[in-house]
């Protein structure tokens, strides 16, 4: 078998994509297929997956559509969730992952600048302080959060004693944002560092020279060349955020429902299967549509500067 | 192949180059506004962790008024067996997986990287796809999967599973390596006369250690985090260490939690000085 494998490339190619080929087909794509199937079924008494087939699971999913123009993020949003409202469940999970990676793209963009200005030295050391971050638990981190901010937290308990208002902030879609963006940022930091790192500050110079001021050799040059580390910070935000289970369960207290969180409640609190397999095929593709602008966007980015 | 190298190497030397000071100096609103927006950002995340850190000494049992320095939290923890119990689970899953993935996604790095054939594209973007989709999506896929093929969920189910999700990182990692890989090395090697395992043996995999050695530090970190999919397909004998603490945090704060939070940040600590230390070795080769 060996001597076979010497001699022709293409059982040597066979052989090295086999494993991860295999992998790859039966632990991931035949479960999401599953995950389609089941999402045409109906339940039975136990909330299980059964026949007969039925599109119903995607009816309720669209039923009631209307137009609820109330960007509120506040006031018995998870009560209208239990009558089938689920556009409403929708629209506030994108936005709210919305508003949390524009927040940490703001917070994190001058991290990012001020690192990658650094001397060496201290570069090295900075890069440790996202990395550790980086590299932590996430359960651990959002945890951390809220032990900070409970109502007999170290926060509160030190208003206290300064005889100051306590601050509630906890379970409400507040706290989830601060969640949210707090666990995400080490991961806008990172790789907008690395795309900052290799900027070559000689070309904020030539636009100045040819006229540019600050603002636009900042949206013209700077922007454009550090869009990779831009987009792959914004898509590792965005695609935890719209997901998320953690921060909504710790720092929401489950109160501000989020597509990933009413999920997980198909699979354990109320049983449903085929209803929450239909509602992450929804949420899969709302993902991959929001993947594929921002990999579209960023390529335009890059051309426009050629 | 050769011919590229010198370019590659002027690339290089370009990037070292300090510099020029005046360039900066005026895309900088102020210096002194960036220095103060990254002071409060690094202390927006470091001191919820510190705080955790400290609270986990606290002798008080419930609230947030120091009572004085104990290490009861420590003690008890290390006498609780479920917790002993999931912490090893953790450790078995993260070996294995590492294991498997690495060694999978290598070989996939290399045959996407050194072949071209019908449909590359398809497989790349596919190996793409573990990473973008959410995790609670592959978790809950898992689940029905394993559901419907009866197999009892337990460690070889947690196993598989990390692989499916570490694998693309290893992929993703190994290919950038071996995108860097100077191919002229091993052209050398053949025209020297080993032949092509040889060569394997002796130039590419002691070339390749560096990254295979990163790439299993970041499956093992990956593994030892991941709280949604072991959440999911994780028995009920065979907790995992974040799975296990999430149920001590629904049950309520107790100190023991910091204490065993307290000790993963460690581990994560001393994971990233390896992971570093090992990147400064490769970078003053």
């Amino acid at each position: 078998m060996i001597q076979a494998l010497r001699e022709h490339p293409a059982l040597r190619l066979v052989a090295l994509m086999t494993p991860g080929a295999f992998w790859l087909a039966v632990f991931f794509l035949i479960p999401l297929g599953i995950m389609g199937v089941i999402s045409f079924m109906s339940r039975d008494a136990q909330g299980f997956p059964a026949p007969p087939y039925t599109l119903s699971n995607y009816q309720n999913i669209i039923r009631d559509i209307r137009f609820a123009p109330s960007l509120s993020l506040e006031g018995g949003l998870s009560i209208r969730l239990f009558e089938g409202l689920y556009l409403d469940l929708f629209w506030r999970s994108i936005w709210i992952s919305l508003v949390s990676t524009l927040i940490t793209l703001v917070i994190a963009f001058p991290v990012a600048l001020f690192m990658a200005q650094l001397p060496r030295r201290y570069r090295n050391l900075a890069l440790f302080a996202v990395m550790i971050p980086f590299w932590t638990n996430f359960l651990v981190r959002t945890y951390a959060l809220q032990f900070m901010l409970r109502g007999n937290g170290p926060i509160n308990t030190l208003l206290r004693s300064l005889n100051l208002e306590p601050i509630e902030l906890l379970f409400t879609p507040t706290a989830v944002l601060i969640g949210l963006v707090y666990g995400n940022l080490p991961f806008m930091i990172l790789p907008l560092y690395t795309s900052l790192e290799k900027f070559d500050w000689t070309m904020i110079e030539a636009a100045h020279d040819l006229g540019a001021n600050t603002w636009s050799a900042f949206t013209r040059v700077m922007l454009p060349l550090v869009s990779p580390g831009l987009v792959a910070g914004s898509i590792l935000t965005f695609v935890p955020s719209i997901g998320s289970y953690i921060t909504v369960d710790l720092m929401g207290g489950g109160r501000t429902n989020l597509i990933g969180y009413s999920i997980a409640q198909q699979f354990s609190a109320s049983v449903n299967w085929p209803f929450g397999s239909a509602l992450s095929l929804v949420m899969m593709i709302i993902v991959t549509i929001a993947a594929v602008i921002y990999f579209r966007s960023s390529r335009g980015g890059s051309r426009a500067v050629i | 192949m050769a011919s590229d190298t010198p370019i590659v190497l002027i690339g290089d030397r370009a990037e070292v180059a300090p510099r020029p000071r005046g360039a900066t100096a005026k895309l900088r609103p102020g210096r002194f506004a960036l220095t103060v927006a990254a002071l409060f950002t690094f202390a927006f995340l470091y001191v919820p962790i510190a705080v955790l850190i400290a609270f986990s000494f606290n002798s008080a049992r419930t609230g947030a008024t120091w009572q004085g320095f104990t290490l009861q939290w420590y003690e008890r923890m290390l006498s609780n067996p479920r917790l002993i119990d999931a912490a090893a689970n953790s450790l078995i899953v993260a070996a294995l997986s590492t294991l498997g993935s690495v060694v999978i996604g290598t070989l996939m790095a290399i045959a996407m990287e050194r072949y071209r054939f019908r449909a590359q594209a398809v497989w790349d973007g596919l190996l793409y796809m573990p990473v973008i989709v959410p995790e609670i999506v592959m978790g809950i896929s898992l689940l029905l999967f394993f559901a419907s093929i009866g197999l009892e969920r337990g460690l070889i189910t947690l196993i598989i599973s990390h692989i499916a999700f570490s694998m693309p990182f290893v992929y993703l990692t190994m290919r950038a390596r071996l995108a860097d890989f100077d191919r002229s090395l091993e052209e050398a090697a053949q025209d020297l006369g080993a032949d092509e395992w040889t060569t394997f043996r002796r130039v590419t995999f002691p070339l390749l250690l560096p990254g295979i050695i990163s790439s299993a530090l970041l499956a093992f970190t990956l593994s030892l985090d991941d709280f949604v999919t072991s959440f999911f397909v994780a028995g009920v004998g065979s907790q995992t260490l974040p799975v296990y603490i999430w149920g001590q945090i629904r049950r309520g704060i107790t100190p023991e939690i910091n204490a065993i939070s307290t000790v993963m940040l460690i581990l994560s600590i001393v994971l990233v000085i390896l992971s570093q230390a090992l990147q400064r070795r490769q970078s003053s080769h």
